[in-house]
């Protein structure tokens, strides 16, 4: 053997070896394992897993369910640890909450056909954290035996659910518990303004039956009975339908549509099977899948809509669901916690009193009609001026410095932020009170002169 | 010189073993959350201005008079409803009085979610019963709405606490004393309210405190029914919103359990002062006397109205279970058994799991809770107090509050020879439970041991016996019943937990049930199965305790039949 041979089997050694150690062949092979924290229900995430491993035999997907504020905490809480590929849930803000938090890793998607808007909100993430994979929307859910019963007539409107007849039999959750409540609530502020959208808001809340705690709690308390109509998220309704719930849905005029999303988490021990999660969801067979009567969410690539059942809402041929308002990004993550706050205590936490003021005003407003009273008319107005009274003006939402006492966190130790958020919540809660009493008080005077 | 060893160095070695399970596994991974209680929210200081902002809002002022209020309303109900089960059955010879304690203890393990869309089926403002009502006499009870339907839950679900408790209490009573009594001509309602209830307050007490201490921290049924203005749901909407980390939480945390400790340490003087213990054992428990025929018709009858009451969350759960579709109407549209068939393949990995959790949780609980009983009750040793505050502080702990903490304090430990996160390991999770559910352990196994006269130890030590010999002898099997007691109610309440589960399961298959139960009842399709799944955690737990009550059974017969077989030699 010559020495030239022997040099260059050596030097093939060498290479197959230092391929071997850097792990750099041409076709990269997916990881085994994948670790997905998703909010979904298991009729989602099933379908998914179940495909996405029968296309890719070998990698097994592990489906972690947190609910979306659990997950949250979850991924902050083990970031120092990663075990988690990726984050799977609807909510927007919560993938703000992890990209601000430098828990995402940027991907770009392969797949194409699929347009940058659906409705009025971009699907992906400007910085490409994040990729929306379909679409939902908010609207209305009623029990047909539940109205059936009390005589109440199908709603239309968001504005539908402040009339009289409605008092008691609406449920609702609230913005702080769930991103996408938070969405419509904001939807309505910005396509109403400021102070209309609250003063609304406040209407139809003073017919809530309940503030659920859960997301999810607004269709089970529709399907079961418990109240009437809910203002749910699209797929709620949709797939509480197709379970046999004898329920319906619709989409308001001023309704907006937002993409459910996901996300790689940064140091993921998984990267390459969780890019091909992602290139498989946004596929047509992944798409597909989203049109399963129990998943029941709109697709985000337009040419799936085909092979949708008649009845199925198109958002990029039907351009009045979710175009009526152009969606203000910056605007509502400026004041996001503000606004959760805001309902929180005018809302949630005053329930009761805001219900007693609202019949109030019902049964002086019946009393009214039909007969000419200026002064009752006065005193009644008076109330409902003080029932939609908002502590702070918009100008004072997008203050910076007012927004920031409600910030999660002071990102560096020199922030120097005056005021709290629990001082600021006592004041706005005295005033609101105060203002309920009051309101109450006046509609029983104008009802005892009728 | 070796029995002086064992008798001050023993306890005090296994007090500090104890403190320190408790110092990493409750104290450091709470205090990791709960600092931000005592930091200002501006600059990061320390300092108690979040207090001041607690008392000065009226909204919280409230929450804490509504809490308060519900803790003892709950406690009143559950008295009335647990009382008759607990004298029936110990006082006279009543058919199936086992099968009554262990029915008695179903309402405990109400499975999350599912429990509270039974009820709400069941005794909502459209609930099967309501409807009825409309229909028959045109009216409408508002058994669940707001505060009432807080009250009503909670005392279905936690009067087994007094009912064991109480129970455990009047079989230990000395025959002696109500034949004393007798002969001096007590009986009927005063021999019952001069001596044998007396006799029977550690039990009572301790049942009691447990369903004010549980009611008043409890979370979930305010959550389930959105009643918001209490204390427990408000710390916990404000530490699991999204973004936001308002200090506000976990100040109502610190209020939780100093609230907690307060009541605990009230009891405490209540109890003081006062001897409880009896001296012969063996022969304890009522004289059981038969019943007369209408005394044994009036007596089935409120039994069975009472069982028909507290198991009503679980008739609603089993018509979930096996109905269709049930929606605003008196019973569910069909029967099927598809709501079985969905579940059946994916349960036994959630079934496993949740009776190795929860028995080991269980077993870790009367362990320490026996142990911790006798160090505070039976030794002199410095700051056993602390011991039994510390771990009954564990009561008051939100569960989402210990599993971040967890998280936060064991992610960066590797468990060694696992290669894996200690928070991520599955072990953490019966940990958590165990600390969870250790004051019910404690409680019960606290009124045992003071039901156990000083004087036998003493007793037993004069004969000879060391330290360890008399409790392991002598104590132990004296507590036998309270100990039972504990273990049935860690073991019942650990297999339906869910709010720390829910932050430390890392992998599907470490899931216990409750989990599974959650995952199916977050869609319109998943809640006839999520039902399907809690009837079969409720049955699971229903049999491993009826068991563990024939065990007892047995044991005392066989302990009868020593005595005899001693007395005859």
């Amino acid at each position: 053997m010559t020495k030239n041979t022997r040099n260059f089997r050596v030097a093939g050694v060498l290479i197959l070896a230092a391929s071997l150690l850097t792990g750099a062949p041409l076709v990269r092979a997916l990881e085994d394992k994948l670790v997905v924290v998703t909010s979904f229900p298991k009729d989602l995430t099933g379908a998914f897993k179940a495909a996405f491993e029968k296309k890719h035999p070998g990698v097994e997907v592990e489906m972690l369910k947190k609910k979306t504020t659990a997950g949250v905490k979850y991924l902050q809480e083990t970031a120092s640890n990663n075990t988690s590929d990726m984050f799977w849930a609807s909510a927007p803000d919560a993938f703000e909450v992890l990209k601000s938090d430098g828990l995402l890793q940027k991907y770009i998607v392969k797949a194409t056909g699929i347009p940058d808007m659906i409705g009025a909100y971009p699907i992906n993430d400007p910085d490409g954290y994040y990729k929306g994979f379909a679409g939902a929307g908010y609207g209305i859910m009623w029990n047909e035996r539940y109205i059936k019963a009390k005589k109440l007539p199908a709603p239309k409107e968001w504005l539908d659910l402040a009339k009289p007849v409605y008092h008691g039999h609406v449920g609702m959750s609230a913005p702080s518990r769930s991103g996408t409540t938070h969405l419509t609530v904001e939807t309505l502020l910005q396509g109403e303004g400021w102070d209309k959208g609250w003063a609304i808001w406040k209407e139809i809340a003073g017919n809530f039956n309940t503030v659920t705690e859960r997301s999810f709690g607004v269709p089970d308390g529709v399907n079961s009975g418990q109240f009437g109509l809910g203002v749910v998220i699209d797929f709620f309704g949709l797939s509480s339908q197709a379970s046999g719930f004898p329920v319906q849905f619709i989409y308001p005029t001023v309704t907006t549509l937002v993409p459910a999303n996901i996300g790689i988490v940064a140091k993921a021990p998984h990267p390459e099977a969780a890019g091909a999660f992602i290139e498989f969801l946004m596929s047509q067979q992944g798409q597909e899948l989203l049109l399963d009567p129990k998943i029941r969410r709109l697709p985000v690539r337009p040419d799936m809509y085909s092979k949708a059942p008649g009845d199925f809402p198109n958002p990029f041929k039907d351009k009045s669901i979710g175009a009526a308002v152009k969606f203000d990004v910056v605007k509502s993550k400026n004041r996001y916690n503000l606004v959760n706050s805001l309902f929180d205590v005018m809302i949630t936490y005053r329930l009761n009193d805001l219900r007693a003021a609202t019949k109030a005003i019902h049964d002086a407003e019946a009393a009214l009609s039909g007969k000419s009273n200026a002064q009752a008319q006065k005193l009644i107005a008076e109330a409902k001026a003080l029932v939609a009274a908002v502590p702070i003006d918009e100008a004072k939402g997008l203050d910076k410095d007012f927004a920031g006492i409600f910030k999660k966190k002071r990102k560096k130790a020199t922030d120097k932020v005056t005021g709290r958020q629990a001082e600021v919540e006592a004041e706005w809660d005295n005033i609101i009170k105060a203002n309920y009493t009051k309101a109450k008080a006046l509609a029983e005077q104008a009802k005892s002169m009728l | 010189m070796n029995y002086f060893a064992r008798t001050s160095l023993g306890p005090a070695g296994v007090a500090i073993l104890l403190g320190l399970f408790l110092l990493v596994f409750l104290v450091v991974p709470v205090a990791k959350v709960i600092f931000v209680a005592f930091q200002d929210p501006n600059t990061g200081a320390l300092t108690l201005v979040n207090f001041a902002d607690f008392f000065n809002t009226s909204l919280f002022r409230e929450s804490f008079f509504n809490s308060l209020y519900v803790a003892l309303m709950s406690v009143v109900v559950g008295s009335v409803i647990a009382m008759p089960l607990a004298y029936f059955t110990t006082r006279f010879n009543f058919n199936g009085a086992v099968l009554i304690q262990t029915l008695g203890v179903i309402p405990l393990i109400m499975p999350p979610f599912v429990g509270a869309v039974a009820m709400q089926l069941l005794f909502g403002a459209n609930g099967s019963i309501n409807l009825l009502l409309d229909e028959w006499f045109g009216i409408n009870i508002p058994f669940m709405e707001g505060l009432n339907g807080v009250i009503l839950v909670e005392s279905i679900h936690y009067f087994p606490f007094i009912l064991i408790n109480l129970s455990a209490a009047l079989n230990n009573i000395d025959r002696s004393m109500e034949e004393s009594a007798q002969n001096l001509g007590a009986n009927g309602f005063r021999l019952f309210r001069r001596i044998v209830f007396p006799l029977a307050m550690p039990g009572y007490v301790a049942g009691a405190s447990l369903v004010f201490l549980k009611v008043f921290d409890d979370l979930g049924t305010p959550l389930l029914l959105n009643v918001n203005n209490m204390l427990a749901p408000q710390a916990y909407l404000r530490i699991s919103s999204i973004g936001i980390s308002d200090p506000m939480g976990y100040v109502i945390s610190v209020i939780l359990v100093l609230f907690s400790l307060f009541a605990l340490w009230t009891s405490f003087l209540a109890m003081r002062g006062k001897e409880y213990a009896t001296v012969q054992k063996g022969g304890g428990g009522l004289m059981k006397r038969d019943l007369r025929t209408w005394e044994k018709v009036g007596a089935y009858a409120v039994v069975i109205f009472t069982l028909l009451i507290v198991l009503s969350p679980h008739i609603g759960l089993t018509l979930l279970s096996f109905g269709t579709i049930w929606s605003f109407s008196v019973l569910p549209d069909g029967f099927t058994l598809a709501n079985y068939q969905e579940v059946i393949g994916t349960t036994s990995d959630y079934i496993t799991n949740t009776m190795l959790y929860a028995g080991l949780a269980a077993l870790i609980d009367v362990v320490f809770g026996t142990a911790i009983a006798y160090l505070v009750w039976r030794t002199k040793l410095v700051g056993r107090k602390w011991l039994d505050y510390l771990a009954t502080g564990a009561l008051a702990i939100p569960g989402v509050v210990l599993g971040i903490g967890y998280l936060r304090t064991f992610y960066e430990v590797e468990v060694p020879f696992i290669g894996q996160p200690l928070a991520s390991w599955w072990v953490i999770i019966v940990v958590a439970l165990a600390v969870r559910r250790l004051p019910y352990a404690l409680r019960a196994c606290v009124a045992a041991l003071q039901q156990v006269a000083v004087a036998l130890e003493e007793a037993a030590e004069n004969l000879g016996a060391t330290k360890y010999r008399t409790v392991k002898r002598v104590v132990v099997p004296l507590m036998s019943g309270g100990i039972i007691a504990g273990f049935v109610t860690s073991f019942a309440t650990a297999a339906v937990e869910l709010s720390a589960t829910i932050m430390l399961v890392s992998a599907e298959s470490d899931a216990p049930l409750s989990y599974g139960i959650y995952v199916f009842m977050q869609s319109a399709a998943g809640r006839g199965p999520g039902a399907a799944l809690g009837m079969i955690a409720v049955i699971i737990v229903g049999v491993a305790t009826y068991l563990s009550h024939r065990v007892i059974e047995r044991g005392k017969r066989e302990q009868a039949l020593d005595a005899a077989l001693a007395g005859g030699v």
